[in-house]
């Protein structure tokens, strides 16, 4: 071609090479990025985010497109959207399922990272940009739930927003420039919706980006906690490393078939999530006079909003129950410097932290539930002791990870 | 077999009687939206009795008219009773303020009522209501206490009698024949020939309109779980396809 200088390469992509890295992006990330070959069912949930992240994008442009932000408007519009709209029901309940399902497999994927240590040096700054891609989620997903409108909506804000009034001193005023009013209006709306469909996005995608190129810096962890890049042959190419396109990229598409088969399955058949994801009061549009008798959170939140209920205010101020709360996810970014194991990975730690991390799952799965239902006097209790049982888990570990025997770790992948 | 089951509906009536305290009893409806019949009686019954007070406003006529089976220009003639024209919202022409001095609260629209308290509750609810002269329509209901709706259909269904405390009511009472196991007194009682309608009919004229309302609330839902089948079906099919390309991949790695 004409213009072309590249020897190697005299087609297009050379001409393209020549003023853009195409090829060297697509080898550096994509089909010279070289990943353990011993991936297990939890290597699944990374790809399977980008995925949802990709769907929420794709589905939300296209709500979007229908959506009303007002006060008078919006929760016709979502009407409007499920009943007039072509296959509008279908695009909503895609995003709906899609909040879920993100939050499902961004569990997951953190559970993963704690069980075989992938915070661990050097990929601490893998983990804290996950974190803070978690945080923004959170964000994303609690303005992008006030959105329809509904009884739920509305009210699920005004608890949240509340909570800020439990800051010491600012707290009324900080609360009331959250709102951009005296209580959940129509200005709240309109800044949740432009935060929800223009802030937020950007600022995930931009961690995404961040933390895709900081894993493939240091390279991926694996089952085992041990390096890849420790043995490697005469050119340079880790023993135990395969490149992930094709690999893993036709391992994920088996992976993203199973995931789309009980997404489709909840989206076509139960969208409502038997009113986990779509709660029932969230068909009746808002009403600021009217409070639902049980406002619960959606589900993803309820561990947290149970910890919040479970501390009991001081001085008739939440602000403990708060700071809990905050603390609870806070204490997740420092993990990477809780751990002092010689091992990273649950394979080789000793049965101490097995036990612990055992029941720090179970925990946060009842602190889950506990969530959900209306809190009693026995259900408080058992909330604090997961509460403890959870700080416990993180608090414990610079002692329990140096103090007790661990196996000894192979120096080639198990497989 | 139909008939027996309406008969023993009535019969079981008591348990539908636990207004307090939120645990209500509700029967369980089974909504089918392939009964275009069904779905085509409700919707005489809804506009011939509810639209009135209660309009459908998310829900287009056209719309509703393809999916329960009617021609356009028959819904046009039969089942607009305002000038509306039928790609038209079902609305009514009730003005909100008087509603209010009316009933003491505006009725609500009920589009999505059947999403918001659930299909049993709403089938439950009709088939609740009995006589209370301390009301200002003079009947009041088991699932919802004091509601200050009269009982519009209480035309067809007649005169239901109440001989039960709130406190019984709300304690299921009922009595079952020791030696047949079958119940055979509660709360309700109905007097004979003040409806035009028999207790199984008046069921099966509740169940129809139940289930156009349960319809209205999710249109979509036939064409959602048809698609959903064949997408499911494909991606059945799909997975064996993408496990062999992995497997064919993978058979290099040891």
């Amino acid at each position: 071609m004409a213009g072309s200088r590249n020897k190697n390469n005299p087609g297009i992509m050379g001409w393209i090479d020549d003023r853009f890295p195409a090829t060297a992006m697509w080898e550096d990330h994509l089909s010279k990025y070289y990943a353990p070959k011993n991936f297990n069912f939890w290597y699944f949930f990374g790809s399977l985010a980008l995925l949802v992240l990709v769907n929420q994008i794709l589905t939300g442009i296209w709500l979007t497109m229908s959506y009303t932000p007002t006060n008078e408007g919006a929760f016709a519009s979502v009407e409007y959207i499920m009943r007039d709209v072509d296959y509008g029901w279908l695009i909503r309940y895609m995003h709906s399922t899609g909040a879920s399902a993100f939050f499902f497999v961004v569990y997951m994927h953190m559970f993963r990272g704690m069980l075989y240590g992938s915070y661990r040096n050097p990929r601490e700054l893998v983990w804290i940009f996950g974190m803070v891609i978690y945080v923004a989620l959170m964000a994303e997903a609690f303005m992008g739930y006030l959105l329809p409108w509904g009884q739920m909506s509305y009210w699920g804000a005004a608890v949240i927003v509340s909570l800020f009034e439990a800051v010491p001193f600012i707290g009324p005023d900080l609360a009331q420039w959250i709102r951009g009013d005296y209580l959940i209006s129509g200005a709240t709306l309109t800044r949740f919706f432009s935060l929800h469909v223009i802030a937020l996005p950007i600022v995930l995608l931009a961690l995404v980006v961040l933390h895709i190129i900081a894993l493939h810096e240091v390279g991926s962890n694996n089952p085992d906690g041990i390096e890849i890049k420790d043995k490697k042959d005469e050119n340079g190419i880790p023993l135990d490393g395969i490149p992930f396109h094709p690999y893993y990229s036709v391992k994920d598409i088996v992976g993203v078939v199973v995931f789309l088969f009980v997404f489709c399955a909840i989206v076509f058949f139960f969208p409502e999530g038997g009113g986990y994801f779509i709660e029932a009061p969230n068909y009746e549009p808002a009403n600021p006079l009217k409070t639902p008798p049980h406002i619960a959170p959606v589900w993803y939140f309820t561990p947290f909003y149970a910890m919040l209920r479970a501390i009991p205010p001081i001085a008739a101020s939440q602000f403990p129950g708060v700071i809990v709360m905050g603390a609870a996810i806070a204490i997740l970014f420092v993990l990477p410097w809780l751990d002092r194991s010689p091992v990273k990975s649950m394979r080789y730690k000793g049965w101490v932290s097995k036990v612990a991390i055992v029941i720090f799952a179970i925990c946060f799965c009842i602190l889950g539930y506990l969530g959900v239902v209306a809190s009693t006097p026995a259900r408080t209790v058992i909330a604090q002791i997961c509460t403890g049982l959870y700080f416990a888990f993180f608090f414990g570990m610079p002692f329990y990870t140096t103090m007790e025997k661990t196996k000894p770790v192979p120096d080639r992948v198990t497989g | 077999m139909k008939n027996i089951i309406f008969a023993f509906t009535m019969l079981l009536l008591p348990a539908l009687a636990q207004a307090s305290g939120g645990g209500v009893h509700l029967d369980k409806i089974d909504v089918d939206f392939t009964n275009k019949e069904s779905l085509q009686r409700g919707m005489s019954t809804y506009v011939n009795n509810c639209l009135g007070c209660h309009s459908l406003k998310y829900q287009r006529y056209l719309q509703t008219a393809e999916d329960i089976g009617v021609p356009a220009d028959m819904m046009k003639q039969n089942l607009i009773f305002s000038d509306q024209k039928v790609g038209e919202q079902i609305t009514n022409a009730m003005p909100k303020g008087d509603a209010s001095n009316w009933f003491g609260t505006a009725p609500p629209d009920l589009t999505l009522e059947t999403k918001l308290k659930g299909s049993d509750w709403v089938y439950t609810y009709l088939r609740s209501f009995y006589q209370d002269e301390s009301r200002p329509w003079g009947v009041n209901n088991a699932v919802f206490k004091d509601v200050g709706m009269p009982n519009v259909l209480g035309y067809l269904q007649g005169v239901q009698l109440n001989h039960c405390t709130a406190t019984e009511l709300a304690e299921n009472v009922t009595e079952i024949d020791p030696l047949t196991g079958v119940e055979i007194g509660g709360c309700y009682s109905s007097l004979e020939g003040t409806g035009e309608q028999t207790v199984e009919q008046f069921d099966r004229t509740i169940y129809d309109l139940v289930n156009f309302m349960s319809y209205v609330g999710a249109p979509h839902t036939l064409k959602s779980q048809s698609m959903g089948v064949n997408v499911l079906i494909f991606l059945f099919i799909f997975f064996f396809f993408t496990y062999a390309l992995k497997k064919e991949y993978w058979r290099d790695i040891h």
